[in-house]
This record gives C-alpha cells, structure tokens and sequence, in this order.
C-alpha cells in the first residue's frame, strides 16, 4: 500500500470526489503499459502476432469484466464508457422491440444520460414513466409494479445514485422484472466494483460499467447483454463488426486491459475496502457532528455505498463553503452538470428544500483516502462552516428562534 | 517480436513515444474536467490543449473540434448528426460509414479507385431533397485520395453537405477542412501514432449537428461522456508530431519498384491515382492473400489481407471489387502500409521476404497451374 499512499502529494488538494472519478489504480496502470507500447496492435488484425497478442488481452479483460458481475464473458460488450453503455442499453431495447412494445420505466434519480435518452425516446413516440423515489431516495416496488404494463419492454433503475450513493433494491426489483416478462437494465457505474452484483440472483439482463469509477482508466467501459434469455438491441454505431456487432470501432487495448484489471482488483478487495471506507464514512460524520449542529445526510444512510456522503449544512451556501474548502475537491452537485448552478434534481427528488439542496456537498471516499485526510477534512469543514454561519444573518435569525419559513421576503 | 517489421499502420500505428508521455502524466494527474475543483480544471487544461492541437492538424477552429472514441464513432455522429435523411457515399466507404447508411446512394469509382464525378453531379441533381455527401479522403486499403475539392463544388451547388472521413489522411497529406470545404470530418488518433479508443469529429462552424449520444453535456451539447482524457492529450501530442512528420513518399516509391521488378506481374492497385504516401495495394497473381500474409509473418513482416475490422473470415474486397477488380485476382493483394517509425530496413526485409515467397511458389505448381 506504501507505493499507492503515495499517490497525492502534499501541496495537493485532498481528492474527495470518488463518484466524479476515481483516481487510477497504479496496479492497473502497470498492466496496460506494454499494451501503450510494444504491444500496440490491433485485436482485429488475424494475420499477425501483434493482432493474436492483443486480442487475447482484450479477451482476458473481457472474462475479468464478467467475472465480477457473474456473467459469462461473452455477454460483456466494450463500449467508450457508462454514457455510451446506457445510451445503447436503453436506445437498442426500445428500438429493437418498439412494434411490440412501448413503454420504458425509470426513475427520478438517474444520471442525466439516462434521463436525456429516455426523453429523446419520448419525442419518438415512446412512452416513459419517471417513479419517484420516497424521501431516503429509494424506490418503492409497489409503485414500481404499478407502473408496469403489458406494453413496457424495459424498467431502467440505476444500482447506485451517483449523488446521494444509495444502493436500489436490484434483486428486488430484478425479481418484478422478470415475473412480469420485462427487461431489467441498470446503470452500475457507481455500483460495479462498490457492492457485489449478480446478474444471475439478481435477474438483470443489461448492466452499464464504467472504467473510470472503478480504479480503471477513462474512455472505456461495458455493457453486459444477457444471452438467456436472450435480449437484443439495435447497435448506435455500425462498421467493422466488432462486439459481435453490437458496438462498431477498434477496440483500446491498453483501455479494456485496464478495465479489466481494475474488475479483477474490485472481486479480490472489494469486501475489505468497503469496511474500511465504511469506517472512514463513519469517522467523517462523527467528526462533523462532534463540532457542527445542523447538519443533514441527504439520501439513505445504511442502503448506501460506504465512499460516500451527502450533506446539507444548513444556513450555509453551498458555492461559498466551496470556495473556501480550497483544499478539498469536493462536489456540489455531479461532475456534469456541477458547472452550473441549478440546485441538483436528484435532491430535489427527495423532497429536499430548496435552501437545504443548495447547502450540500457530495463527498466521496475511496481506495486511496486516508484517516488523516479523513480528520483534515473535518477540521477544514468546521472551520469554514463555522465561519460562514457567523457571518449568515440567516444563521443568526435561527439562533435566536425565529421560524424563516414565517419571513415574507421583500421583492427586488 | 520487437525485431520484426511492422508495416500495417493502416489497421493501428504504434503510440508516438512524446504521446505516450503525455498521456501517462495525464493518467497520474486524474480528475474529470468537468469538476470545478483543482483536480477538474487539471484535467480541463489536457483536453483543451489537445483540443488546440487536433484543431491544428486540420486547420480547424478548437471550438470545432468533438472528441469521439474513435474514428467509428465520429463517423456514426456525423451521419446521424447531419439530419439529411438522403445520403450519398463512395463505393469505396469504410464499413463504418456503409453499414451506418444502409439505404445510401452509392457513386461509384473508377478503375483507379477515385469517386466518378459526373455520375455524382447526375445523382445529386436528380432529386432536389438536400442530401449529405460523405466520401473518404485516403481510402483504407488503396490509399488513394479522393478529389474532396470537386466533390465538395458538386455538392454545394446542389445544396448538399458533405461528410468527409479523413481517418486514413490526417498526418500523411496536408487536410484543411475550410481550405476544402468541408461540414464534417473524421479523425482518430491510433492511425496517426495516437492511442486506440480516441477521435473526433470536427463540425464545422455553422454546419448543422444534433447529436445522438446524450447525457451530462460534454463537449457542447455534442458528445456526451465523461472525456477520455488521457487518450485526448495522447491524440493531441501525436497529431501535433503527424503534422510535422516525414513523407513516406520516396521509401514506398522504391519498395513498389522492388516488388514489381521481383513479380512482374504484380498489379499495384490504384498506382495511376493520386494516393497518399504510406499505402500499397498489391497483387502476388496466383498466391492467395492469406499466404502471402503468413509466409511474410513468418518472415518477421507484418502486414494485412485487407481492412482489420472484425472480420477474421476471409471476405472479398469490397474496395477492390468496385474498382473493377476480378475477384481471383483480388485475393491474391496484400495491404503494406508504412508509418511513423517506419525505417528503409523495414523495406528491404519485406523485399526480401516476398521475394524468397516468390522463388518458393515458383518452384512448386502454382505457376504452373496459373500458366495453364
């Protein structure tokens, strides 16, 4: 662990933003560098050793991939990321199956790529149902098995939300799924690697992975295809043939070598890591409720992934406490759209106010964070809490016992 | 395997040395651009460098530049991206504008390989729905360029756009996309001694683009997914090398003269057409395609029986076929395409080897079989 404790040094900020990206794993680094240089050739090439070399690397990846979600490796398609695997997930399923069926069913709480898919299927003519989620963020199955008619061809829940970490019911859901004759999809990019997955007991038939989230590189990720019973898509990118025909485009050696690697090092550690992230996410939140009142973890806090927290500090806003935790990269909101400053629609889902959405930070932990960066962060967090509460009329107001939600606010 | 000669750039270049620096500082530096955070904006700085870089390469403007994962796909986003339901395309394309437009008008191609331009003239002033015009620059088995000027005057006078896939001619002929004209072009990266599973599409400034990968918003709106940041900075360092690399030109001219002065019969494919400096297309008449592709692997030469997709059956040319080439002969054209590390010593093995091929085959009966 000396070597990968190394990673940050001193005069960086402390990275806790896991569900953004992760950093790589040196261990993966270290298998994919032959496939950057001397062993760079093609996997499609068949009439030469440096094609053979590569395309067994790429197959070898491909058996690691399966292995950590317990599917056969044939059902393990390459794509350039979880983006690309949902769009394809979700965009092959409705067209392929459209003159039979029609209807798609999702959630409030999926990633933007999901969301915006579904909703360019709409102006096709599809039918979509967004289920909310009760107030911890989850889905509730009743509401999910009455939604469900004999024309949905697919249920797209994501395994773990990528702001708020909670965890769905997969084999739960997996199980309506099934009972009803409809395909379960779910985007695992923050779950694969995090949690264990089944797509056996758990009955999924489609499942999006992402290299970058688990300790792999960027630009390469994975969407499992079940093959019985079997599911078929309609393929976004056409050309050369390969993945069986379902995705097009010479494959990144060195990227699926380190996909795979990285599925290989998460079936090994993954169990040890999430007790000790779990103790770390339980370290932070002491601390921050040793030293700080008002404060609210946003989103289920045992139905969750231990790396990470989401929290409101109320009276405080958000961009500012950002602005002053320098030292820290943290996110307000998920990576993509954190650029703007909407209060996030995930919160918002949760029925959380509007004031409280704009206070929060997402905070990630991962395999490379320390208790020490654990303990710094708190004491960075308290700080300038603390300081930005003392200078907050609002704070002040609520010391004192005045209801805000009683103030009517003059309009400028 | 370090000491045999690899001449099928065409189908993967190996990364430039000063990309592979780049992109391991990228990949120890982490972070995804679109955090506003330290680590975010690091990751920001890779992709808008290279972002400037690739922009060079094609004399593009950076705002115009889409990062894809490759040739593949940016050739897929340019097709769905244009919103032309009519759609015209070369008979030589790459399956992955062919099979992206299954219902496209084909123009066909000369015996030289190059697209005939008065049959596209004729086709795209036979309707007056506006179409897209996607014809390759330098095709991926023969090399030979086609003549986008003209193809791009046709088109504009008849209202249409034009897709152009340039993944074969970017960093070996000079390509400028407002020199020539054209809406769209496609790049990839591990063509050119970049990384494998990185590209772009630029669009030009004004050109009409929707998108059909949707998500977090990344690259404007117009290719959504977190960014392939280490390979984007390998494929800027590489392009900004390709743009200020050698012409093959002079070594491939003296290995063409060597292979015909062993085989005189050997058919250089699309020789009489201007071709881009690094490919030969050639015929061993009577020695299939695979043969030669294995007796020169055994040699220590690699080199391909045609485009290195999936394939892995023996499939026919469709390249070879719409320049009018028999189908016994096309089997026998091997593909050698040179590339950035390429050195005359490369050259003088593969002659060597297809000349030992030749005075085996020539001692055995297939000759003979071929003279009856």
């Amino acid at each position: 662990m000396t070597a990968i404790t190394q990673i940050r040094r001193n005069d960086q900020p402390i990275y806790l933003d896991y569900q953004a990206t992760t950093p790589m794993d040196p261990r993966v680094l270290e298998v994919m560098m032959p496939y950057f240089t001397h062993k760079f050739g093609n996997p499609g090439s068949r009439s030469h050793a440096y094609g053979w070399e590569a395309e067994e690397a790429v197959e070898k990846a491909r058996g690691q991939i399966a292995k950590l979600i317990g599917a056969d490796e044939k059902e393990v398609i390459y794509t350039s990321g979880a983006t690309e695997s949902n769009n394809l997930a979700i965009r092959g399923v409705a067209e392929f199956y459209k003159d039979r069926k029609n209807h798609i069913i999702t959630t409030v709480t999926e990633h933007k790529c999901v969301l915006d898919t579904c909703r360019h299927l709409e102006q096709q003519g599809f039918e979509v149902t967004y289920l909310p989620v009760q107030q911890n963020g989850l889905l509730d199955l009743d509401v999910l098995r009455a939604a469900i008619t004999d024309k949905t061809v697919l249920v797209s829940v994501m395994a773990v939300n990528n702001e708020i970490g909670v965890i769905q019911p997969l084999a739960e859901i997996g199980k309506i799924c099934r009972e009803h004759k409809v395909f379960f999809h779910t985007d695992a990019a923050q779950a694969a690697g995090k949690i264990p997955l089944d797509v056996e007991a758990m009955n999924i038939d489609l499942m999006s992975i992402s290299g970058h989230k688990i300790y792999g590189p960027k630009g390469i990720g994975a969407l499992y295809v079940r093959r019985k019973p079997r599911v078929r898509l309609v393929a976004m990118i056409y050309g050369g043939g390969q993945e069986r025909g379902f995705r097009s485009g010479t494959l990144p050696t060195p990227l699926c070598v380190g996909l795979g690697e990285a599925c290989e090092i998460a079936t090994k550690e993954m169990g040890a890591e999430a007790k000790r992230l779990a103790k770390l996410q339980e370290r932070m939140l002491k601390g921050l409720r040793a030293k700080l009142t008002d404060i609210v973890v946003n989103g289920d806090l045992e139905q969750r992934i231990p790396g990470n927290l989401n929290i409101s500090f109320a009276y405080v806003e958000g961009e500012s406490l950002m602005m002053g935790i320098k030292n820290l990269s943290v996110s307000s909101g998920s990576a993509c759209t954190s650029a703007s400053l909407e209060p996030s629609y995930v919160l918002r889902a949760l029925g959380v106010e509007e004031e409280m959405a704009h206070t929060s930070l997402r905070i990630g932990l991962g395999r490379f964070t320390t208790e020490h960066e654990v303990d710094t962060a708190v004491d960075e967090l308290v700080r300038h809490v603390t300081k930005l509460r003392a200078m907050s009329p609002l704070w002040e107001m609520a010391q004192e016992g005045i209801d805000l939600k009683s103030i009517e606010w003059a309009a400028h | 395997m370090s000491v045999s000669a690899y001449l099928d750039h065409n189908a993967t270049s190996p990364l430039r040395p000063e990309a592979f620096e780049s992109m391991v500082e990228a990949l120890r530096a982490g972070g995804n651009p679109s955090s506003v955070h330290a680590a975010g904006r690091k990751a920001r700085g890779f992709v808008e460098a290279a972002r400037r870089q690739v922009a060079g390469l094609v004399g593009a403007l950076p705002g115009e530049v889409v990062f894809t994962s490759g040739g593949t796909e940016a050739n897929s986003l340019a097709l769905s991206g244009a919103g032309r339901r009519r759609v015209l395309i070369s008979a030589v394309e790459h399956d992955s504008v062919s099979r992206t437009v299954p219902d496209a008008e084909i123009i066909p191609v000369d015996g030289n390989g190059v697209v005939d331009l008065a049959v596209l003239e004729q086709v795209l002033t036979t309707t007056r729905e506006p179409a897209l015009v996607s014809v390759m620059s330098a095709n991926n088995e023969t090399g030979v360029l086609q003549p986008i000027g003209e193809v791009v005057r046709l088109a504009r006078a008849a209202g249409a756009l034009v897709h152009c896939d340039a993944v074969q001619a970017a960093g070996k002929v000079p390509v400028d996309i407002h020199g020539l004209g054209v809406d769209y072009l496609s790049l990839s990266a591990h063509k050119l001694g970049g990384p494998a599973g990185v590209g772009a599409l630029i669009v030009r400034s004004g050109a009409p683009f929707e998108t059909d990968r949707r998500g977090g918003g990344q690259e404007s709106n117009r290719r959504a997914g977190t960014e392939n940041v280490a390979g984007i900075a390998g494929f800027g360092v590489a392009a900004r090398g390709a743009s200020q690399s050698a012409d093959f030109g002079s070594l491939r001219d003296r290995l063409e003269i060597a292979l015909v002065q062993i085989v005189p019969k050997a058919r250089i494919f699309g020789s009489a057409a201007r071709r881009v400096g690094n490919t030969t297309c050639v015929s061993m008449p009577g020695v299939s395609a695979e043969t030669q592709v294995m007796a020169l692997d055994l040699a220590g030469v690699c080199v391909s029986a045609g485009a290195a997709c999936s394939s892995g059956k023996v499939q026919r040319s469709a390249v070879l076929a719409a320049m009018g080439v028999a189908p016994n002969e096309a089997t026998t054209a091997i593909r050698i395409s040179l590339g950035w590390n390429t050195v005359p010593a490369d050259i003088d093995r593969l002659i060597a080897a297809w000349r030992d091929l030749y005075i085996r085959v020539t001692q055995s009966d297939i000759p003979r079989a071929a003279a009856a």
